[in-house]
């Protein structure tokens, strides 16, 4: 059975790119909660629980959304949309943030809202909270961009049917230094599957291509 | 479809550093959590179920002999030291050669080196050893593995999943033997997170009892080698044959309130694995102590119907050992179907959860043919497991 990338997110180099189309494009980047946050503002997202997240979270929940946002309700059965998602940091990011909470004995200020960031699953579950996912769904970690764990992880969810899609990629962020490319992976049972970007199989090359984005320009219309 | 058996189990806690020592003191019902007073972990005394880093040391040197391996003082971290030791210990007597490209090396880890995060280590330690595929690639040189080590950071269902993925891997055919390892240590990082949710017991914890107080954190490493190739010799006939993973999609730090999720998971890996929910005769929970998750698992119990099936945790014995535990807890699981013996809750006395559940008083033998390890984390994820003997 084939399966397909039906949509897909990117963000890096200040770019946000969403099936083909240049949505958002910041030429410098201050920070990382700058970036997200005009994302955020100019797509009207609306979402309050999103300004309590740590940076890994938003990262991986714009992409989702921006993958989502158009879907019609109802289109994945409740549990049949799994979540796949890798990175190379996991939660350094807010492990950091956390460790500085506690270095002082006489300034000591572990918070709870702080800690329950330092899993790197934690943007998995907000992601499923937002879009009601009670599937499978797992967080990987390499060194760099593994596109073959991804692939074989995903492609026995769906081979034998404990899912009937995938959201699957990479979200990254390190200080200032951010890179996500999520996908969504669906079958193709009866040749419906149509998306605005052609035909792309789910395989290593269409992922690395993916990730590699802004240096193929592919984006550009 | 292959089958997947289980070839060589290890565990290494406060109660031991084999799978057979850890066996004897589980079935002797001491507990391993202990008031600690340690500043470098915690400013006040806490229980915790510790490795003994005495033994950890002169095990390690042992090993370094056995491997060839030069004697680079300082080189190793305490995770990395028990984690090799787990490795070595499981592949022991087993035919499994790691530089084979069917053999696949998996890690389940939350924090990995976390403790390097200390300012006492920031100079002594490379800043990339933070890097949890740092860790994995320790292991694979060590060993020798070719192939990239596959890493699984899930909050605490993490072990559980490690197995879970493992499997399929080998059940399709692309790898014909996994070694699943995990480890996880007691820091000032993750005590002092856990006290700041208030969820630390101030006495060992008390799985499923109505007078719990919240969990125990303790540290360790397990690992389990499965391969589509069945064991030769005494270590023997143990299948897995299904495992499935959910998430609650509720709440990041609480769990569900139905327990409807895990229950999913439950009945997928038993859908999986063939058998029917009437057939389990066992199910090692997670069983942390805290008031919710306790209770949740009570009520996914419940809605799988497996209300008479016996139960326990073992984090009355070494605590939560967070990515480690679950392949400590299914290695108890191995040992235990083995032996045919069901070990007694540590610290449950009268029940304390709204749904009825059979949870173990008496360490017994019974018969254990088709078993069920679950696991639940921070994230609302849920993951079960189904082994069975041939």
């Amino acid at each position: 059975m084939e399966k397909l990338i039906t949509a897909y997110t990117y963000i890096g180099e200040g770019k946000v790119v969403v099936n083909k189309q240049l949505i958002f494009y910041q030429e410098k980047i201050a920070t990382f909660a700058e970036f997200i946050k005009a994302l955020y503002k100019q797509e009207q997202i609306s979402y309050p629980k999103f300004y309590k997240m740590d940076s890994l979270s938003k990262l991986g929940f714009m992409c989702a959304e921006l993958l989502l946002r158009h879907e019609k309700p109802g289109r994945f059965k409740p549990g049949s949309l799994a979540v796949v998602l890798a990175n190379s940091s996991s939660s350094l990011e807010t492990d950091l943030t956390y460790q500085d909470s506690i270095k002082n004995r006489s300034a000591y200020f572990p918070s709870p809202s702080v800690f329950v960031y330092t899993l790197a699953n934690i943007v998995i579950g907000e992601i499923c909270i937002r879009h009601s996912l009670k599937g499978e769904n797992a967080f990987l970690v390499s060194e760099k961009f593994n596109p073959r764990q991804l692939l074989d992880h995903v492609s026995d969810l769906l081979d034998n049917n404990r899912a009937g899609a995938c959201i699957c990629g990479w979200v990254e962020i390190l200080g200032n230094t951010f890179k996500a490319m999520v996908a969504l992976v669906e079958k193709e049972n009866d040749g419906t599957l149509k998306t605005s970007f052609g035909s792309m199989p789910f395989t290593e090359a269409s992922l690395n291509e993916l990730m590699n984005l802004t240096e193929k320009s592919i984006w550009k219309n | 479809m292959k089958t997947v058996y289980t070839v060589s189990e290890n565990i290494i806690s406060s109660l031991g550093f084999t799978a057979r020592e850890n066996a004897v003191s589980l079935s002797g019902g001491a507990t391993g959590i202990k008031l600690h007073n340690d500043p470098k972990l915690y400013a006040q005394p806490v229980p915790l179920s510790l490795v003994d880093t005495a033994r950890l040391e002169q095990n390690f040197e042992a090993i370094l002999g056995k491997y060839k391996k030069d004697n680079k003082p300082g080189f190793y971290t305490r995770l990395e030291k028990m984690l090799i030791l787990s490795v070595a210990d499981a592949l022991a007597g087993t035919p499994v050669r790691p530089e084979n490209e069917k053999v696949l090396l998996l890690l389940s880890t939350t924090k990995g080196n976390i403790d390097l995060l200390e300012d006492r280590f920031t100079a002594k330690f490379d800043h990339k050893r933070i890097y949890l595929w740092a860790v994995a690639n320790i292991l694979k040189d060590f060993f020798g593995f070719i192939n990239m080590p596959l890493i699984i950071s899930n909050a605490c269902i993490s072990g559980v999943m490690a197995l879970i993925v493992a499997s399929r891997l080998i059940r399709s055919g692309k790898y014909q033997t996994a070694v699943v390892a995990g480890g996880d240590i007691a820091t000032e990082f993750v005590i002092s997170g856990f006290q700041s949710f208030q969820a630390l017991s101030p006495e060992p914890c008390k799985p499923f009892d109505l007078h719990r107080t919240g969990l125990s954190l303790g540290e360790g490493c397990g690992t389990i080698v499965l391969s589509s190739t069945g064991p030769e010799g005494a270590n023997s006939g143990i299948l897995l044959m299904g495992g499935s993973v959910s998430n609650d999609a509720n709440h990041i730090s609480g769990p569900s309130r139905t327990g409807e999720e895990l229950s999913m998971a439950i009945d997928a890996a038993i859908g999986e694995s063939g058998s029917l929910n009437r057939d389990i005769d066992y199910i090692s929970a997670h069983g942390t102590a805290t008031p919710y998750n306790d209770e949740m698992e009570s009520k996914a119990i419940s809605l799988s119907k497996l209300n008479d099936v016996p139960v326990n945790s073992y984090k009355g014995y070494w605590g939560h050992t967070l990515g480690a535990s679950g392949l400590m807890e299914s290695a108890a699981l191995i040992t235990c179907m083995k032996s045919n013996r069901l070990i007694k809750s540590a610290g449950f006395e009268t029940p304390g959860v709204s749904e009825r559940i059979n949870v173990i008083t008496e360490t017994i033998q019974k018969p254990l043919d088709t078993c069920l390890k679950i696991a639940s984390g921070f994230g609302g994820c849920n993951a079960a497991l189904v082994f069975q003997k041939t």
